[in-house]
Order: structure tokens, then C-alpha cells, then sequence
């Protein structure tokens, strides 16, 4: 979950404490904890998250005390919250993402999410998900991460197409997600899968096999990303020399449409732009906390956080990021204080992708304008719109950045 | 062997029995620079370690293509059996763009060097500046150089030249101005051939300015000609035509370095300073008197340059506007030849319509304001001046297409040039396909040697100024070569074709062209822009239209996907500044009704192929 290049912002504190701002209102907002686990087993080419494999950190030595690295975070952080004069807050939803989670022995994963309920507690009937890829769990792991707190797994599925998975890096065999999907949901854990779709060399044939044999393990959620080609990948490189086909937004979109065709026949239906679940309580509880604007502390190496509008990213390498806990200093590499116009430029950008939608009267009055040209374009639902909320049609939610914008001018 | 002056005679105080005046005339690239800059180097006047190739060729544009823009006139000594002559020597550009910096400079010349590269022969501006000179009564030394080159044939293009101009092919004089092979012969040619200036010491001074440029520390230079009487330091001069009086700040003459002199006399080259800011006030072809002791008849003038060619120039940041009109003022105390008003464009904003000699001066003028005021320019697709005549008998010359009149028309009038194309003679039916193609009218043809034609079109201007002679040049493999020059105008049929955007006509795009043409124009201004405007959200029609008559049309299909569909989860940083980016790149598009066009695309619309390409080599 973290992109590797960090974004240019103000320097952090090493104290973490936390501008004045970041607490404004804070009892009424939910706060979520992230946590990065910055290790793969392979590099995927298309793949630009701050993620290292053991060859590229020097052995496996980092990966043994991360562990401990990421629980003396949670101590930090609970300190820092505390000394800026934030509520005590128990956590509403937690998340380990990668990076591969699972990569590391599920006692880590539990042990890191253990010292951060002993800090701040659980909300009743919390969402606790981990990321993992198919190849990397067992049913004995799977068992300890249940045991452990987790409530619920989400699979990197990305294809059930062989030539797919070969151009994407994907290391599992298509037949290990049905055996892990079953193992998880033999462990009570709600399951999602993530599908990548616009991969070069895969037909419409070829996503449609993906998206029928991913409905067939009835999971409770899905993910359908488009693949993004990320400067800097082996991906982008070999487009460029063309030894793969580029990618093209006519073929993304005709992908798209037939995806949520599928997955609506199936009864998933759209919460965000590329999220599917089954029922509504079944959306990722911790995205929906990102698009709406709530509160999180990211743990790790190149990990983003948020605090009412005040945002700030972890130093991105896992040496500098353990040097810096040691020193008893703030991991953060740099901030930024959003004004008031930015935040609500932020909020348009992440809620006009739910379903939910966005509250028209909440709009100032330029973009509440544009409202009427974009239910003309067919971009917005009329119905939904006249009784107030801006939501995305199929069609708007293909251009959904054209829509923010439409609404920032 | 003549060996360097000793004493070179002082200016103000030579007899214009030892001054000899010439300039070096030739097709472009045939070495006039190169061969100037043995004669500065033999003469001593640039010493060896300042010595760099076409030193005469001092402004970056032209130290860049290697071409020359402007006339210099350089002083320089020679001694003639002991005897101190001095040279004013004009090295000349070729490019027919600037054929008027040779008129000029020749009539400040009783003789010219016409020179001919040893390997290609005659060619079209050969011609053009030869009858130049002969309408001047220079007298000519015909001179061949490159003579170095393995590919020279002297003998057979020493017949040539013996056959244009009269005289034995043994008497043309052969040199390389790259070795320096022959041009001490040259420089004691030039004294033995060419007549001293002749006027009259004690009459009232007259001198023809011959140039004039603007200095950003001296303001302008004056350069000029005595032709009677003389001029001294700090005497008051007057411009014979607008009887103006200025004070002399400063006389002197180049070698090549401004050199202050106690005056000019008699035959004598050289320069004027009198504080004067805009070159206007010193124009080229009036006569300079002086005030105390006033001449009563002028000398003649020249006729003024005239703007062959038009186009918009419009800054990509309208915020520059103020910018450009300052930089264009600057230009214009330079370069008489150009002239501009301002325009306003739907697409483009606010700009200034600009006359230009040739596409060549376009593209250095272009440049010369981008780089010199730190400007980005957009400039549309040019177009000659056309004289339409309306059923009420109303005249309107429109520069500019979407100037023209979209009521009842009864005639319109098109620029016409006289063409001479010469080229190997097996190439006479291609250059006549290509000449009829043009709606050209053969006017004569004349072998100038065995196998070297003349032939002589009557053309219409926008047939030949754009793209005419790459191709020439294409069908002729290199061989033919082009000169044009002004000739009346002809009823024509001509029609404005529009190019519509959803509908919107886009005023930028609008060309006038001959009916038979309008379609291919059609097609490819359609076609181009399908390729360079970016998909909308809807489906954009592009049509070419004759008043309401479509008749090339594209569309351009809508687009489908717009959004990052990526799990970016907690860096909203980052998603927020691809769409602050995506924001500050629709402030860069200009609107066609709905359709967001980006600037870009205009621009590469408006770059036709021929302005893209180096079209320095003419
Ligand atoms: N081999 C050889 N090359 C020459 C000679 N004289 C000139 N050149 C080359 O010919 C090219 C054109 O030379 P210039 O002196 O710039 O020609 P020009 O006539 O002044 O050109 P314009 O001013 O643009 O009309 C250059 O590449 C020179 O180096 C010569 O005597 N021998
Ligand atoms: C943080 S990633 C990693 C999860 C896990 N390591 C895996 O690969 O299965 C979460 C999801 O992002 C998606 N993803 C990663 N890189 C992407 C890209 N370049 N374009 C589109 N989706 C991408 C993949 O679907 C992936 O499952
Ligand atoms: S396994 Fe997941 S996080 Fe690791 S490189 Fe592949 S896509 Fe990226
Ligand atoms: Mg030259």
C-alpha cells in the first residue's frame, strides 16, 4: 500500500508531535491503524510499493526484528498521540498491507497487532485484514492469524490466466487461491480477492475467465484494479523497448464495464470505483475510513498516515526507518498541513468514488454549478442527484478524475 | 604577389583614385564569407589569432545555419606596385529572402565579384545577382571558387560564366577560399579592373545610406556612401528626405572592428552615429547631407522591401503579449523589411499579424524573438496578401483568412512571380510537370550551356513560397535551383476553406487556397488534427468546409476511461497531485466551444512540414 517515491512536503518533528490541527475534532472522527510489511519474495514487474526482497536487503535479518521494530512504532505513536492532545481512541478498523504480509511468520503479524490493541483497544466487531499472496499461507497460518485477532484475508489473486500471471511476475499457480480462499473461509475469516485487469496480452476472453473463476470461490469482496504501468518498473521498461504490448484505456474501460456486469449478476455491487461486496457490510471497512477522510496511523517503512488533515509518510527505507525508532526518534520523513482548500479538494477526490457519494449541499457553490452538466454528460445519477447526493454512474465512474476536476474549477 | 600594405591610406584623406569598392556577389553557399575571410586574413585587418570561419557572419542566428542575413562592409588595405589602395569590400547573402541586402550593397559598389562554386555551376541567384549588378552598371570579375573541391570542373563552368557574361573562359580566375589558392591574385585584380570612385570633392556632401542597424549601447549605425563632397566629426547632418538635422556623435569605418576616422571623403565606406534610436529616422536608401552646406538633389533611393508572406505570431502565454509587442518594436528598428499590426484570434489570443520577405525571414525572425525576449511563440500557417474584390466594388487585402469577406464576391486577386529555375537539362520535364501542377505559366527557356536550362515561369506566389522548392529540389535531385521575384497579380479562383470543431469554425485553421486544392487541404488539416487533439469525453467531428459545403470530415471517438483505478491506499499526497497536475494542465487548454484544445496541438497543427524542416539551404 505504500508507492515507493515519496511525496515533497514540510519536515517532521522528531518529538512526532503533531500540529494543533490534527486533533481539531478528532473525537468525532474514526481512527484506523495501517501496517506496512515491506518484504516480497519476488519483485512483480509492474509492482512500484515500497516493498524489498531478501537479496536486495542483504539476508533475512531485517525481516526477523521487523517485528519488533514496528511494535516500538505503535508505542511511539501512542505516545506522540497523546502528547499532541488526541482522544483516546480505540482502533475501528486495522490493516496489514505490503509488501506481503504474510511473508513474515504469522506470530509477528499478531504480536504487532496485539501491542496495538494493548495500546489503544478494539471497537466491537472490529475489521482486521491482512493482504497475503496465495502462495504464502497455509491453513496452520491462516488458523494463527484468526486466532491471533484477524477477521478477515485479502487474496492477490490478480489472474486465473497463466500467460496473465507470467507477464505479471505472479509466482503462484492459479490453483493455489481456491485452496487458500477455502482454507480461510474454513477459518471463519471473510474473504476478498484482488483481480488486475489490462494486463498486456490478455484478451477480453482472457478477463472474463479471471472474473467467472474468481466469482466461483463466493467471495465476499473483490478488488478489480486497473494495471497502472508505473515509471520506473520492469513493466514500464520493457513496453518501452517493446517487448510487451503498451496498455490502452479503451481496452481498461470495455474490461471494466464487463467486470461489473459480472460481478453485479453475482450480487457484488460497487461501493467505490474498483471495490465489489457482497452486502454492504462487507466493504473494506478500512478503505472506506481513506476515502472518507478519517483518521489513521501507518506503522512501517514509507508508510502514509493521517490525522484531520494533516498528513505524513514514514522514511522509505527499512534500515533508515528501524535506525530511526532506535534513536527513539519519529520515523516520519515528511509532512504536510492541508489548508482548507486542499482538504476540501482531498474530500471531493475520495468521495465522489464511493457509492455513498457526496452530499451536494456540502459543495460550494462553483462546483455545485457543474453539477447539471455533469448528470447532462451522463456522469452522475439524476435521480440520486436530485435528492442530493452526487453519485458516479457506470460511465462516471470511468471518468471519475474528470469529474473531480469538474468539480475543483 | 602583392604583399600586405605597409601604410594603409587614412580615411577622410584618400584619393578616391586608390579606393576601390566591391561587393561579392553569389548563390547561396557558393563561399562569398569564406572568401571574404581570406581577404581580411591577407590583408592583415583580423589577425590570425582571431581568425574564425565566416567572420563577417556575426549574429548567432547566422553563425548557426552557416548562412549570411545581413550586408558587412569592411575596410581593408592592399598594396599594387607599391602603391596603397584601399578595398571596401560587401560580402552579401545569398538566400533570395535577402535579395534586397544585395540591391542595396551594390549600389554602393562600382564593381562585383560574381562567385561561382567550382563544382556546381551556375544557379539560380548566380543569375538573379549578376542582372542585379549589370542594372547597376557594376563592372563584373567573374570568379570561380572551390577549386580545391575533386568535384570542381573548372573548365567546363569557366565556358559557363564566359558564355553569361562575354569574354574568354581562360580570363575567369580561379581561387579557393578555403585554401587561400588565388585571392592575392583576386585583390590585385580588383585594383586593376575596377574603376576608382568618381564625384566631386567640393560640392555639397551627399552620401546614400546603404544600411542602417540598430545597437543596444550605440543606438543606430548609420551605414553609408560618399558620393560628393565630404563628412566630418561632429558636423550636423541632414536626412535629405525628411530634412531632419542630427548631430554626428561619432564617423568612422569598419576593418572589421568600428574604427573612428577624422570623416569620409570622397568614394569612402563607412559609418555614422548620431544617437538617433529607431532606424526609421536613418532609412535606407535616403541621402545624408550637411546641414551647414545643404546638396539640393537627393541621390536615388531604393525601392522599399516589400512583405511577400504573412502569419500570425501569437505568444503561447497571453500574459506575454506586452512582451512580444516590445520585442517586435526592438526587431523592427533593425530590419526595414518587416512590418506587423495587431490581430486577435478566437483560438489563439491576442497577437500580431507580421509581413515577412520569405518563409527563411519568418523562421529567423521567429527565432531571433524567441530567443533573444525569452518568448514562446505560436505562428500560423502563412499566407500571401490577397486583394478581394466585393459586388459593391469594395476592395479588401486580407493577409489573414479568417479576414476574409464572407459577403458576395466578384473577384480576387492573387500575388504572381517571375521564376527562374535552372537545372541540369534532363530534368526539364519534371520541373515543367512540377511548375504546371502550380498553375505556372512557362514564360521562356535558354540553354546557358550544353546541358544547363533556364526556364522562366509565371507562378502564382502561394504556389512557390511554402513548400515548392523542397520538392524542386527533390525532383531535380539537388541539382535545380530557384529564383523569384515579384510580378503583378491575376485573377484567381480561390476559396477559404474552414475547419470546424464540433461545428465551432477554428479561426487559426483557416486557409485560402485555390479551388482544386481545397480538398487535400481539407483532408490533411482534418486528419491532423485527429491526431493531435486529445479524446473528449464526447465525440468530436472535425470538418473541412467551403461556406456551408463540407468536404473532408474525421471524428474523434470520446473517451471512455479516466480515472486511476489503482490501490493507492494511504498516499492521497500523491493521487491529489496527479490531479493538481491534471488541473494546471486544463488552464493550458484553450476552448473550441466544449472541445479542450491543448495548446500543443495548435502549435503542431500550425508547424507545416516545409517551416519544420531546414530550409536555410535554399
Ligand atoms: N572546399 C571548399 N569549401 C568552401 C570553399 N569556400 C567555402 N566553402 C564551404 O562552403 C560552405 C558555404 O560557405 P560560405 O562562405 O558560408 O558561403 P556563402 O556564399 O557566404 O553563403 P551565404 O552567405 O549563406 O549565401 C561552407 O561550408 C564553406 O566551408 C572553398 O573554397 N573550398
Ligand atoms: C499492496 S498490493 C500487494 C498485495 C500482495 N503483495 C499481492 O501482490 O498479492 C495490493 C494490490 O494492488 C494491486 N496492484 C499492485 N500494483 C499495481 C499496479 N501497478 N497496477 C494496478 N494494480 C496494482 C494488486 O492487485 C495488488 O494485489
Ligand atoms: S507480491 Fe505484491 S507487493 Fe510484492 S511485488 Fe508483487 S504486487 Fe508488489
Ligand atoms: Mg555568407
Amino acid at each position: 500500500m505504500t508507492p515507493s517515491a515519496l511525496p515533497l512536503g514540510d519536515p517532521a518533528p522528531a518529538d512526532g508531535i503533531l500540529p494543533a490541527q490534527a486533533a481539531v475534532g478528532a473525537a468525532e472522527r474514526k481512527f484506523s491503524l495501517y501496517t506496512h510489511i515491506p518484504f516480497c519474495a519476488v519483485r512483480c514487474g509492474y509492482c512500484d510499493f515500497n516493498t524489498y526482497t531478501a537479496t536486495e536487503l542483504g539476508g533475512g535479518a531485517s525481516q526477523d526484528a521487523y517485528a519488533a521494530t514496528a511494535v516500538c512504532e505503535v508505542e511511539f505513536a501512542a505516545r506522540a498521540m497523546a502528547a499532541s492532545g488526541l482522544p483516546e481512541r480505540k482502533l475501528s478498523t486495522v490493516f496489514f498491507g505490503g509488501g506481503t504480509p504474510t511473508l513474515l511468520p504469522a506470530g509477528d503479524l499478531t504480536a504487532i497487532l496485539g501491542a496495538a490493541v494493548e495500546q489503544w483497544g478494539l471497537e466491537d466487531g472490529a475489521e482486521v485484514t491482512t493482504e497475503a499472496n496465495p502462495d504464502s499461507v497455509t491453513r496452520d497460518s491462516l488458523a494463527e492469524l484468526r486466532d491471533g485477532g484477524f477477521t478477515r484475508v485479502s487474496f492477490g489473486m490478480q489472474s486465473a490466466v497463466p500467460h496473465v500471471l507470467k507477464v505479471l511476475d505472479r509466482t503462484h499457480k492459479p490453483e493455489r487461491v481456491p485452496q487458500a480462499v477455502a482454507w480461510a473461509r474454513e477459518m471463519g475469516l471473510n474473504v476478498s480477492v484482488d483481480l488486475i485487469y489490462g494486463t498486456p496480452g490478455e484478451s477480453i476472453a482472457d478477463w472474463e475467465t479471471s472474473v467467472r473463476t474468481a466469482l466461483s470461490y463466493e467471495p465476499d469482496h473483490i478488488s478489480a484494479y486497473s494495471l497502472i504501468v508505473e515509471e520506473g518498473t520492469k513493466l514500464a521498461a520493457q513496453i518501452r523497448r517493446g517487448q510487451v504490448p503498451g496498455i490502452d484505456d479503451d481496452d481498461h474501460a470495455e474490461k471494466y464495464e464487463l467486470a461489473d456486469a459480472l460481478f453485479q449478476e453475482a450480487g457484488l455491487s460497487w461501493y467505490e470505483v474498483s471495490n465489489w461486496s457482497r452486502t454492504p457490510a462487507d466493504a473494506c471497512q478500512h478503505n472506506l475510513a481513506y476515502w472518507r477522510g478519517d483518521d489513521w496511523w501507518g506503522i512501517g517503512p514509507g508508510a502514509h498516515s493521517h490525522m484531520g488533515g494533516v498528513r505524513w509518510w514514514n522514511v522509505k527505507h527499512p534500515s533508515a526507518y528501524a535506525g530511526r525508532l532506535e534513536r527513539g526518534e519519529s520515523p516520519a520523513a515528511g509532512r504536510e498541513t492541508l489548508d482548507s482548500d486542499t482538504r476540501e479538494l482531498e474530500r471531493i477526490m475520495l468521495t465522489s468514488r464511493l457509492n455513498e457519494g457526496l452530499a451536494i449541499n456540502t459543495l460550494r457553490p462553483a462546483a455545485r454549478k457543474a453539477v447539471a452538466g455533469l448528470i447532462a454528460g451522463e456522469l452522475v445519477d439524476p435521480v440520486k442527484a436530485f435528492h442530493g447526493t452526487l453519485v458516479l454512474t457506470l460511465k462516471g465512474r470511468l471518468l471519475g478524475d474528470a469529474v473531480t476536476r469538474a468539480l475543483l474549477d | 604577389m602583392s604583399p600586405m600594405a605597409r601604410t594603409a591610406p587614412v580615411p577622410a584623406a584618400t584619393d578616391p583614385a586608390i579606393i576601390r569598392n566591391f561587393c561579392i556577389i553569389a548563390h547561396i553557399d557558393h563561399g562569398k564569407s569564406t572568401l571574404a575571410d581570406r581577404m581580411l586574413q591577407l590583408t592583415g585587418v583580423v589577425k590570425q589569432r582571431d581568425m574564425k570561419a565566416q567572420y563577417l557572419d556575426r549574429m548567432d542566428i547566422e553563425r548557426e545555419r552557416g548562412i549570411t542575413i545581413k550586408s558587412q562592409a569592411v575596410r581593408i588595405p592592399w598594396e599594387v606596385d607599391g602603391t596603397a589602395y584601399c578595398l571596401n569590400m560587401i560580402d552579401t547573402p545569398g538566400h533570395v529572402d535577402f535579395t534586397y541586402e544585395v540591391s542595396r550593397s551594390l549600389a554602393a559598389c562600382e564593381g562585383a565579384i560574381l562567385l561561382v562554386d567550382a563544382a556546381q555551376g551556375i544557379e539560380a541567384q548566380t543569375l538573379a545577382n549578376l542582372y542585379l549588378a549589370m542594372e547597376n552598371n557594376l563592372t563584373i570579375i567573374p570568379v570561380l571558387n572551390k577549386i580545391d573541391l575533386p568535384a570542381a570542373q573548372p573548365e567546363k563552368y569557366a565556358l559557363e560564366l564566359a558564355n553569361l557574361i562575354g569574354g574568354k573562359p581562360e580570363d575567369v580566375l580561379r581561387v579557393s577560399g578555403k585554401t587561400g589558392m588565388g585571392v592575392e591574385e583576386l585583390l590585385d585584380l580588383i585594383v586593376r579592373e575596377l574603376p576608382p570612385p568618381v564625384g566631386d570633392p567640393n560640392a555639397p556632401a551627399r552620401a546614400m545610406i546603404f544600411d542602417s542597424v540598430y545597437d543596444t549601447y550605440r543606438g543606430v549605425v548609420t551605414y553609408v556612401r560618399v558620393i560628393d563632397g565630404s563628412l566630418g566629426p561632429r558636423e550636423k547632418i541632414q536626412m535629405m528626405s525628411t530634412r531632419a538635422t542630427h548631430e554626428l556623435l561619432e564617423i568612422g569605418v569598419s576593418s572589421p572592428e568600428p574604427t573612428p576616422s577624422k570623416g569620409l571623403g570622397v568614394g569612402e565606406v563607412g559609418y555614422l552615429i548620431t544617437g538617433v534610436k529607431d532606424v526609421r529616422q536613418s532609412k535606407v536608401g535616403d541621402t545624408v547631407t550637411t546641414f551647414h552646406k545643404p546638396a539640393t538633389e537627393s541621390l536615388g533611393g531604393y525601392q522599399d522591401a516589400k512583405p511577400m508572406v504573412f502569419s500570425g505570431l501569437y505568444p503561447m502565454d497571453g500574459a506575454d503579449y506586452p512582451v512580444l509587442r516590445d520585442a517586435l518594436e526592438k526587431l523592427m528598428l533593425n530590419d526595414a523589411a518587416l512590418i506587423y499590426e495587431p490581430e486577435t484570434s478566437a483560438a489563439l489570443g491576442f497577437g500580431f499579424r507580421v509581413g515577412f520577405l520569405g518563409l527563411l525571414h519568418l523562421e529567423i525572425t521567429r527565432e531571433r524573438l524567441e530567443r533573444e525576449h525569452n518568448l514562446d511563440l505560436i505562428s500560423t500557417a502563412p499566407n500571401v496578401e490577397y486583394e478581394v474584390t466585393l459586388e459593391d466594388k469594395k476592395v479588401v487585402h486580407v493577409t489573414n483568412p479568417s479576414e476574409y469577406p464572407s459577403g458576395k464576391i466578384a473577384e480576387v486577386r492573387e500575388p504572381m512571380v517571375s521564376a527562374t529555375v535552372l537545372a541540369p537539362s534532363e530534368f526539364v520535364g519534371a520541373i515543367m510537370e512540377l511548375c504546371q501542377s502550380r498553375r505556372g505559366i512557362l514564360g521562356g527557356m535558354d540553354y546557358l550551356s550544353e546541358d544547363r536550362v533556364e526556364i522562366r515561369y509565371r507562378l502564382p506566389l502561394a504556389e512557390i513560397v511554402f513548400d515548392f522548392f523542397d520538392i524542386l529540389k527533390s525532383k531535380t535531385r539537388g541539382y535545380g535551383s530557384l529564383d523569384w521575384k515579384a510580378d503583378g497579380e491575376q485573377v484567381a479562383d480561390l476559396v477559404k476553406v474552414d475547419i470546424l470543431l464540433q461545428g465551432e469554425q477554428v479561426d487559426a485553421f483557416s486557409a485560402i487556397t485555390h479551388r482544386d486544392k481545397a480538398y487535400a487541404y481539407g483532408v490533411m488539416m482534418t486528419g491532423k488534427l485527429r491526431e493531435l487533439i486529445p479524446r473528449q469525453q464526447f465525440e468530436v467531428p472535425i470538418q473541412a468546409a467551403i461556406g456551408a459545403r463540407i468536404i473532408a470530415r474525421e471524428s474523434i471517438r470520446a473517451i471512455r476511461k479516466d480515472v486511476l483505478a489503482k490501490c493507492y491506499g494511504g498516499d492521497i499526497s500523491r493521487k491529489r497531485k496527479l490531479l493538481e497536475k491534471q488541473k494546471e494542465g486544463k488552464k493550458r487548454m484553450k476552448m473550441v466551444g466544449r472541445v479542450e484544445v491543448p495548446q500543443e496541438a495548435f502549435i503542431a497543427a500550425l508547424t507545416t512540414d516545409e517551416s519544420s524542416k531546414d530550409k536555410s539551404k535554399k
